[in-house]
């Protein structure tokens, strides 16, 4: 399937969903969306090139080892950052504890680690949503 | 004006269900839903949960959408 207009817009259309993805997580703690949600917008970038081009092209844009590695390491981060809140002295997930400056509200730089673990999220939900797509994709078919 | 808008969409939520549910072409049924989630979000930005909206715009029109519509690609387009 090669479809000119398809490609062309796509390969266009492509960075600026990545963006507003991006966008999505790192202001989630200050305006609606999050990691899910920009999770999901990134992902869906990753599966209108696969779809447009090849799941070939795809795996070589997002390769399988890669999107495996990034889930686990997303999983892993939240719960590590999790870990960190007991280390410095207070329950799980605790943020006043001073590890991370908690800045002023409303700035970008701010809410401790809330940021990191909107990214954890926004990575794990990302490559999770692309596997699924990939598997989906390159599955023979047999009816 | 604006209570005409959203009782102009959840008539049209209503109705694209009903046509969802009785459709035997999965294709339209499922671009359908796609035209529901999209409502949905506007509908959910009206109730004032932008969150949600945004949620239901990238989730249920978008990834949804595609996994269903590669589902149908791999089997058959209409139902028995």
């Amino acid at each position: 399937m090669h479809d000119l207009v398809l490609q062309t817009v796509a390969k266009l259309i492509i960075p600026f969903i990545q963006l507003f993805g991006f966008y999505i997580i790192f202001f989630g703690h200050l305006s609606p969306g999050g990691g899910f949600a920009g999770g999901t917008i990134v992902a869906s970038s990753f599966i209108l090139y696969a779809l447009a081009y090849d799941v070939q092209a795809g795996f070589k844009r997002m390769p399988r080892l890669a999107s495996k590695w990034l889930e686990s390491m997303g999983a892993l981060l939240f719960v590590l950052v999790g870990f960190a809140g007991v280390a410095m002295g207070g329950s799980y997930l605790a943020n006043h504890t001073g590890l991370l400056d908690l800045g002023e509200a409303g700035t970008l730089i701010s809410g401790g680690f809330i940021p990191l673990l909107t990214l954890a999220v926004g990575v794990k939900v990302a490559s999770t949503i692309i596997s699924l797509l990939y598997h989906l994709l390159e599955e023979k078919t047999n009816v | 004006m604006l209570t005409a808008l959203n009782v102009m969409m959840l008539v049209f939520l209503v109705v694209c269900a009903v046509v969802v549910a009785r459709s035997n072409d999965l294709l339209s049924a499922v671009i359908m839903f796609a035209a529901y989630s999209l409502v949905m979000a506007i509908v959910w930005q009206q109730l004032e949960a932008p969150d949600l909206a945004l949620t239901e715009a990238a989730m249920g029109a978008g990834v949804t959408t595609i996994l269903l519509l590669v589902v149908i690609s791999k089997t058959r387009r209409t139902e028995e």
